[in-house]
């Protein structure tokens, strides 16, 4: 929570001196390392105003309300495939990007698929998502055999019901949770055939009454603080929240895994909105993220990895290190990436997701 | 003239800030879905002056509100939220009217700081009230903390994150607005009234029911719309301190709009809610009327 207001207070004190020299960020909360956007203001001479959201869904209703004022944003891979097809994002300059040549190929190839050519946006960052654990609470509940690197920990109702007590948190995002039902289940995660994704539902319904709450960034402050045992999340947040309660010294032990039945592998990417007021700007902002020191430092705080090669020499070793955050190439392998749902059957799955959430 | 005028400013009031924006969701909720900005179509267009105007009524329909009776998620969450609101009404009532009761029976002097102490919390931000309630409330809270610690229980109670949770924000929330109203009815009250009902016979208790609770009604009634107006539509509360269970109509309309992107559905759904609740604001206004020309002003 700390890091979330303590750019918004900064918000409220910058957003009184107005001026045409401001570039306005909006990125997701806790994914930066805040020293950034200091050395961003003091190399450029421009004001930085930073704000944060935690929520696909809320960055894409500001994108296509319009006049959102910001001038960079980060929607994932499929939320900003629909955007660009909704024409909210400008092509970017790279002539004014030098710092592009950074970037990573691996990344870039499958970054592709959402905007063609890699011509509206950069990699930020990149993860997966899969099950963080509270390794003694975990234990204590299932004994030391609980599955922690499985799907089977999750979306078995008798593991569930063991862990209820513990608490388990879910990610609030149906384009997350329902791929990996699907996974689980042997189906495709990228199905858009109703009749496969109603699959996942049974499997969700079953295991719902055992989760204490939906939401996407809380479980980061309740994981550290020991008031939930296990949840579905992103990489880098659950390293967060393992690092949070080290400093806390609380004894509380985090771990992260990616399943092993495979993981979703998902992009933010880095965009410049159709009516940014600055987008000269905005593309300043950009090539600083890319330089390869600040794209490091910006990793080796918050524990997600980047789309940038020139940066890797420059990572700690326990970023680069780590599979939980560079998966070796046979858990690569075992990753799959996800396209958007068209709208009919957009709506077909959030209404399966209300129900599973609410039980009606 | 000034007569026209005194009367023009509150129908500017309720145009500018009801019915101008009211219009614009009931526009919304006529058109359709589209990915673009915005994501709904048709737009007004007026450059093609009446023409375009005619092109736009033609292209609308009432498919979303057709749409909402298909699915019983919608009239689940609208009878949710009313059930909430109602029972959160009630215990507000319940918790309000006994320190509306004292701080009206306190001496003159503490009257003052009595009142000021029910308005301060509205000094630190709602938000982050509610925020620490979260705080209190968790399973490694200072609540659960204190129980155990003191041996009351032995297992932390789950409490945030569950309809009681809700209700506790709800209540702690909106408790002054119940509070204020009821406390300047009592005020006002002559106390000689009880004397009087005491002498002829009245336990303190009788006294109670017979005079205080029916000459304080207006206050209770104005109270209990203050509350359960904003709470049927809440939407702050139940998202925080709420479960995935916690289903409220200001959830449903938050996944139409942001989830879906159905801005047309969402304010379908809107529009429906603001007719559940004219009825009651309608009775609102009614009981004021009715209380003012009582009192022959």
């Amino acid at each position: 929570m700390k890091s979330t207001l303590a750019p918004l207070a900064a918000l409220a004190v910058v957003a009184t001196a107005a001026g045409a020299d401001e570039v306005r960020v909006y990125n997701w909360s806790d994914y930066i390392d805040e020293a950034l956007l200091e050395k961003f203001e003091t190399e450029t001479g421009l004001e930085l105003i930073y704000d944060v959201f935690d929520s696909n869904e809320v960055l894409e209703t500001k994108m296509l309300a319009g006049g959102s004022g910001y001038d960079v944003v980060v929607p994932s891979g499929t939320f900003l495939q629909r955007q660009i097809a909704a024409g909210a994002f400008q092509p970017l300059d790279f002539d004014k990007l030098p710092n592009s040549a950074n970037l990573w190929d691996v990344i870039k190839d499958r970054t592709e698929q959402y905007d063609p050519g890699n011509a509206h946006s950069i990699n930020y960052m990149w993860g997966t998502t899969g099950i963080a654990a509270n390794v003694a609470k975990v234990a204590e509940a299932l004994g030391e055999e609980g599955p922690l690197n499985s799907l089977a920990l999750v979306f078995e109702p008798e593991n569930m019901e063991k862990l209820q007590s513990c608490g388990v948190h879910f990610l609030d995002a149906p384009a997350e949770l329902i791929p990996a039902a699907l996974k689980y289940l042997g189906e495709d995660p990228d199905s858009h055939d109703p009749d496969v994704i109603a699959k996942a539902e049974p499997l969700l319904a079953a295991v719902r009454p055992y989760v204490l709450k939906f939401h996407s960034s809380e479980y980061i402050n309740a994981l550290a603080n020991g008031d939930i045992c296990v949840a579905i999340g992103w990489s880098g947040d659950v390293l967060q929240a393992r690092d949070r309660a080290i400093e806390a010294d609380n004894g509380v032990e985090i771990v992260y895994n990616a399943p092993v039945e495979g993981a979703l592998m998902w992009f933010d990417q880095m965009a410049i909105p159709a009516d940014a007021p600055n987008p000269e700007g905005a593309h300043t902002f950009l090539n600083f993220i890319m330089d390869a020191q600040n794209m490091a430092d910006a990793s080796n705080y918050v524990y997600f990895a980047n789309g940038n090669l020139a940066s890797q020499p420059l990572l700690e070793e326990d970023v680069i290190g780590d599979p939980a955050i560079y998966p070796d190439e046979a858990t690569l392998e075992n990753l799959y990436t996800t396209t958007p749902y068209p709208s009919k059957v957009q709506r077909v799955v959030t209404r399966m997701w209300t129900r599973i959430k609410s039980g009606t | 003239m000034r007569r026209a005028l005194v009367i023009a400013v509150p129908y500017f009031w309720l145009l500018a800030l009801f019915l101008v924006p009211f219009l614009i969701v009931l526009k919304i909720s006529l058109s359709d879905t589209e990915l673009a900005i915005p994501p709904y179509t048709p737009t007004l267009d007026l450059s093609e002056g009446w023409a375009g105007f005619r092109a736009f009524l033609a292209a609308l329909d009432l498919e979303n509100f057709t749409f909402l009776t298909t699915d019983d998620l919608y009239w689940k969450a609208y009878l949710s939220s009313l059930q909430i609101a109602v029972v959160s009404t009630f215990l507000t009532l319940l918790v309000g009217y006994p320190i509306a009761y004292g701080m009206a029976r306190a001496d003159e002097a503490w009257r003052p700081t009595l009142l000021m102490l029910v308005i301060l919390p509205f000094w630190t931000s709602f938000l982050i009230r509610v925020y620490s309630w979260m705080g209190i409330l968790s399973q490694e809270g200072y609540l659960n903390q204190l129980l155990v610690g003191l041996g009351v229980i032995s297992e932390p109670l789950t409490i945030l994150n569950t309809n009681t949770a809700v209700y506790i924000g709800i209540v702690y929330t909106y408790l002054p607005f119940m509070i204020l109203p009821i406390y300047a009815t009592l005020e006002r009250m002559d106390a000689s009234l009880l004397e009087a009902a005491e002498d002829l016979g009245c336990s303190r208790l009788s006294a109670f029911w017979l005079v205080t609770v029916p000459l304080s009604k207006s206050g209770i009634i104005a109270g209990c719309f203050l509350v359960f107006i904003p709470t049927i539509g809440e939407f702050v509360i139940p998202s925080l301190l709420g479960g995935s269970q916690t289903l409220m109509i200001g959830k449903v309309l938050w996944e139409e709009f942001f989830s879906n992107r159905d801005w047309p559905v969402a304010s379908a759904v809107a529009v429906i809610l603001l007719l559940i609740l004219v009825i009651p604001i309608i009775l609102f206004q009614r009981n004021e009327q009715r209380q003012r020309e009582a009192e022959g002003k």
